[in-house]
């Protein structure tokens, strides 16, 4: 009981310290933030190895949930002779959930990881430890272009995500199970709000990609230097990412609609 | 910086550096100095805290006490700035070369260039075709990293450290795990760089025979103290006990082959009596 | 060279997503709505406003000429006041004009209908709509049927 409670006090502690650890690099990074302006093909090339490269898997997800949206939301609006609202239930669930928040479970999985072994291995093999001797800042050459880059992409990957997904949601409702084109559109635009549900989806995905390319950053910096080291912080990417972007999902969704 | 009379002057002055890790102490009151544009080797058994020295050196790790001087600027008291300003004048020379890895031989000889110099590109050419050339590796630019060997790597590391022309070049046990050619490579690599360009060098190894014929100066220390310090005749000459010891690889003798502990015979007896969990 | 594609890679990448974000704008959601323009804003006041909410449709014979701006309880009158926002072209509205909320469809969302009355006065920014009809509770009008139906 005692060992219960004091192994609380010492994760709890553990904890702390790795979030204050967490919180002196992310300001150490917006310390480096000018050098991204002065040096933009940096982050450009960022752009491409985070962002281009997870567009594929993140327009096909898009395409298949939404495909998937339109069936089963046709199936119960169907019941209530609704099925003309179909296309509000895709936009809306797209829009305000399932586009930043699988867009971001994707992006942690694929872009996040990917940071993090990249950067942990960097640690490893001291070539972080060689740029500083060079004199070359870290943070300026390495960490902030690659933060960035997760930042701008996200938002960007979740509002295809969601683009497709519509398309995905016409495809099955408009093509296969024969709900009008213009009501599939028209109820789509009355029930959505650009300032309440776009803006705020969009909103979401600016978060989500912070602090996910924030902890894939952090991971890779803070990761023990050995390949064990290595996959266990690339784990804790995923893992950590993963609760942090349902729950400030949560925070957020209460924040924007509840009142 | 360099007049004639700062020539005799040492180039680093450590003075009573005392730095521990967690709970173990790596240096106890450690006193050395590099003398300008020679080859001095630090030597002294693994764990004896040599790269952390070097590491110090370069004001990646900072001191618990004493002062480390380079160019008679306390490493350890310098804002970032000038940090990064004292560390353009000098090169470090990892153990595994370091190089980067998402570059190819040329970008990895240009990094330093692009970072901190506004080169045309037809100059900046010249000079990394230059340094790869005094190497020996000029056919190799355009490979990656990963196709390297360990003293390829270690070679092109030398040609980005040197890109910068720097006045002090550190080099991290450069002739661990190489076969005996490339070991000669660098053996001729780091006296010549020494001789021609008139840098300071400063080795870290346990390689005695190899430190000991290219050094002008040896530092030996161990347990966070210096033991002796000399050219290579004199402290061979006049080997105590210890350096002795080392110097010529014996297993047993002051430096005890068993971790200090207790008597084998104590634990023995003891193991019979009680239960191990 | 490998520079260049990783250029062109990322200003595609760019263009997709800000096309992604204006596909959202215009075809999914309805900013077209927030083109309105210059708008005059009247009152009306409703018993009951059922499931109104703010940014709803204000329609007269289906055409949409505004929309609802704020809802909220007046504790004078007891009654829910609503502000409309109308487009200032539709500067013809006679002072008389009914407003009612009406339901898309038997599930749909609602919306305010106007119904022009015939007085030669117009309505004019911050004016109030004197005749509503308030929304019909779904549950109310079955309840009635049922007692009707009890009654026969």
């Amino acid at each position: 009981m005692i060992d219960a409670i004091a192994w609380v006090g010492r994760y709890s502690l553990n904890a702390l310290t790795v979030l204050g650890r967490a919180s002196m690099f992310l300001l150490r990074i917006f310390a480096a933030l000018d050098a991204v302006v002065r040096r933009f093909g940096l982050t450009v090339w960022q752009v491409y190895s985070v962002g281009v490269r997870s567009l594929l898997i993140v327009v096909v997800s898009g395409l298949f949930v939404g495909m998937v949206l339109g069936y089963q939301g046709y199936i119960t609006l169907v019941d209530f002779g609704a099925a003309e609202a179909l296309g509000g239930v895709v936009a809306l669930s797209l829009v305000r959930e399932l586009g930043p928040v699988v867009t971001a479970l994707l992006f942690a999985g694929r872009a996040g990881s990917a940071l993090t072994a990249e950067i942990g291995l960097m640690k490893t093999t001291e070539q972080l430890s060689a740029m500083e001797m060079m004199a070359v800042n870290p943070y300026r050459r390495v960490f902030a272009p690659r933060f960035v880059a997760g930042f701008l992409s996200m938002p960007l990957l979740a509002a295809m995500f969601s683009a497709v997904g519509v398309m995905g949601g016409y495809i099955v409702g408009v093509g296969l199970l024969g709900v009008d084109s213009g009501a599939y559109f028209s109820q789509m635009q009355s029930v959505t709000d650009w300032n309440e549900d776009v803006l705020s989806g969009v909103i979401k995905s600016i978060v989500f990609g912070f602090v996910v390319t924030w902890i894939a950053v952090f991971q890779g910096m803070d990761a023990t230097p050995t390949s064990e080291g290595i996959s266990r912080a690339t784990t804790q990417t995923v893992v950590v990412s993963s609760l942090a972007v349902l729950g400030l999902d949560f925070i957020l969704t209460g924040l924007m609609f509840g009142g | 910086m360099s007049q004639p009379a700062a020539a005799e002057t040492p180039h680093i002055v450590v003075e009573d550096l005392h730095f521990r890790r967690g709970r173990k102490t790596i240096f106890d009151g450690l006193s050395l100095e590099v003398p300008r544009g020679r080859v001095t080797t630090v030597m002294g058994p693994s764990g004896s805290g040599k790269t952390t020295l070097l590491r110090l050196i370069g004001g990646q790790l900072r001191p618990d006490a004493g002062r480390i001087l380079v160019d008679g600027e306390e490493i350890g008291r310098l804002s970032t700035r000038r940090l990064y300003a004292v560390r353009k004048r000098m090169g470090l020379l990892f153990q595994t070369g370091a190089l980067l890895t998402d570059l190819s031989v040329f970008e990895n000889v240009a990094f330093p260039l692009r970072e901190h110099t506004d080169l045309p590109e037809d100059i900046l050419r010249t000079l990394v075709l230059m340094k790869l050339e005094a190497v020996g590796l000029r056919a190799a630019r355009d490979m990656d990293p990963a196709e390297l060997s360990g003293g390829m790597a270690r070679r092109v590391a030398l040609a980005r450290a040197l890109a910068l022309d720097p006045e002090l070049i550190m080099y991290d046990e450069p002739f661990t795990g190489l076969d005996p050619i490339t070991m000669g490579q660098i053996v001729t690599l780091i006296r010549r760089t020494n001789h021609s360009l008139g840098l300071t060098s400063v080795l870290v190894s346990h390689d005695v025979n190899e430190a000991m014929g290219i050094s002008d100066h040896v530092v030996l220390i161990a347990e966070g103290r210096v033991v002796d310090a000399g050219p290579p005749d004199a402290l061979q000459a006049r080997a105590t006990d210890w350096s002795a010891q080392f110097l010529e690889g014996r297993p047993d003798g002051p430096v005890p082959f068993h971790y200090p502990g207790a008597s084998y015979q104590d634990d023995l007896l003891d193991a019979g009596g009680r239960d191990h969990d | 060279m490998k520079m260049r594609f990783v250029e062109l890679a990322v200003g595609v990448f760019v263009l997709l997503g800000v096309a992604a974000l204006f596909y959202l704008a215009v075809q999914v959601s309805n900013i077209t709505e927030y083109r309105d323009g210059d708008t005059y804003e009247v009152t009306a006041y409703f018993s009951n406003v059922g499931g109104l909410r703010v940014r709803a449709p204000v329609n007269i014979s289906g055409v949409r000429v505004g929309r609802v701006s704020d809802i909220h309880y007046d504790p004078e009158a007891f009654e829910a006041k609503v502000t409309l926002a109308i487009r200032s072209e539709h500067d013809y509205l006679p002072a008389d004009t009914q407003a009612s909320i009406h339901t898309a469809g038997l599930l749909g969302e609602q919306f305010v209908a106007l119904e022009p009355g015939g007085d030669y006065d117009t309505l004019q920014d911050g004016d109030q709509i004197l005749f509503t009809q308030s929304a019909v509770v779904l549950e109310n009008l079955i309840g009635r049927f049922m007692t009707n139906m009890a009654d026969d």
